[in-house]
């Protein structure tokens, strides 16, 4: 296999980590939203803020893969 | 492809024995159809030419000396832009049509003494002496080397673009309230004024605090419509995807501008806490405090490469789509590849505005943090 698969890969593998850890924002900020609905503003700005810290771990594998493929 | 025609033809004969409703309905799926051949067609002259998906995005994702509009006839139509140089013999300047579209390092462009070529967007000075360029096993050239590029790029020419645009908006804006200080706004201010004040009221006050905001307000409105203008141009084809936010210098320095304001805005609250945490033992002070200095400037290295990495990976999602007609070499994928690529770019043009607020938020967060009283 040539680096180029094994970076691909480890993107991959980023992106899963990242799929997780979004979904499981996205779920208990939607449960959030559907209990306390007038907090919705709030919950929705906060939960955007933690995907991003989320995705940026991703983005970062996905970086080091681009460099090493 | 034939058989494509002869169907046209029995769709044709049985057109003419329709009612007009129907016909119109069988001519818009002809057009279709036509479309499909017309495809064909196309690809059987250029079948030779072998298509290199990753070059073609890496191409358009890049900056680039020349704003690429389209082909004509086999030779590329574009608009090209002034190369600024500083060499061993001073500044020269030049305009990049003189390299005749040549990224490959074949034609030399004799400017103020010395000897230029373009290789892969960049500009080399050959070496004292030296006709042609020679290359080593990685393909970098070993006997030439690059002179500081001060050339207005497509990249610096869209960021012009988009800075003469907000300006030109902001000052519009201000003129109205100067005029009508108590009416409600017309205009471009009408469609501003929401804007601004989401700004101030979800990501200035409750991130920094009702008292310390109002001195940041002008920073974070400035990156928030610079960021998300930018990303927006990115989007519009006939620019040729100037991917001005998808470049790691221009995130690099917007970050270095927030981490700049960041570092001076902090309090003696804020540096206890990255050199000697309160309300830990002492041995956890010590081992926190490599951690916090790191995370000082992981922060905005994150956002460097979080903006960076978002409208790049978009750029290449929705090219990687649009290559798959050509890679397939056929044109009946074209109906998914442009419904997914059309799909991608409305996901787009709701990350434009989300990329731009989350760097606006996080900034306004870590200024926050610094300028945070004790508690």
């Amino acid at each position: 296999m040539t680096i180029t698969g094994i970076a691909a890969i480890g993107a991959g593998l980023a992106a899963i980590g990242a799929g997780v850890g979004i979904g499981k924002i996205g779920g208990s900020a939607m449960e959030a939203m559907a209990r306390q609905p007038e907090m919705h503003g709030k919950i929705q700005s906060s939960a955007l803020i933690l995907a991003a810290f989320v995705e940026a771990v991703a983005l970062f594998g996905v970086v080091v893969a681009f460099l090493q493929g | 492809m034939y058989i494509c025609t002869k169907i046209h033809q029995d769709i044709l004969i049985k057109n003419i024995a329709l009612k007009p409703h129907k016909t119109s309905i069988f001519s818009a799926l002809f057009l279709v159809f036509s479309f499909f051949s017309f495809g064909n067609e196309e690809e059987i002259t250029k079948e030779d030419a072998t298509f290199d998906p990753k070059a073609m995005i890496l191409h358009h994702v890049k900056d680039a000396h020349e704003f690429h509009l389209w082909d004509w006839n086999g030779s590329p139509v574009s608009l090209s832009l002034p190369i600024i140089l500083w060499t061993d013999n001073g500044f020269t300047s030049f305009s990049s049509s003189r390299f005749r579209h040549d990224d490959e390092g074949q034609i030399i462009v004799k400017s103020n003494g010395r000897n230029f070529i373009k290789l892969h967007e960049k500009i080399y000075q050959l070496d004292e002496g030296v006709s042609s360029i020679n290359y080593d096993l990685d393909h970098h050239p070993t006997n030439a080397h690059k002179p500081i590029d001060l050339s207005i790029t497509r990249n610096v020419f869209m960021m012009w673009v988009s800075v003469a645009l907000l300006l030109f908006i902001f000052l519009t804006t201000a003129r109205t309230y100067k005029k009508s200080k108590d009416s409600v706004p017309k205009g471009l201010a009408g469609f501003m004024e929401p804007l601004i004040i989401f700004v101030r009221d979800e990501i200035g006050k409750p991130m920094i605090g009702e008292h310390k905001y109002q001195k940041y307000m002008p920073y974070l409105l400035t990156i928030f419509f610079f960021i998300w203008i930018n990303n927006i141009f990115g989007l519009i084809p006939i620019l040729n995807g100037a991917n001005l936010s998808g470049n790691i210098a221009f995130t690099f320095t917007l970050a270095v501008f927030t981490f700049v304001i960041t570092t001076f805005s902090g309090n003696k609250n804020y540096w206890k806490h990255i050199f000697w945490m309160p309300g830990v033992p002492v041995p956890m002070k010590i081992f926190l405090m490599p951690i916090e200095i790191i995370g000082m400037f992981v922060k905005p290295i994150s956002l460097m490469i979080r903006l960076f990495a978002n409208i790049t990976a978009g750029h290449v999602i929705i090219l990687a789509l649009m290559s798959l007609i050509f890679v397939f070499k056929t044109a009946a994928i074209a109906p998914v590849s442009v419904a997914f690529s059309l799909f991608i770019t409305v996901i787009e043009i709701i990350v434009t505005a989300i990329q731009a607020y989350i760097f606006t938020i996080l900034s306004a967060l870590y200024f926050g943090m610094a300028t945070e009283e004790e508690h």
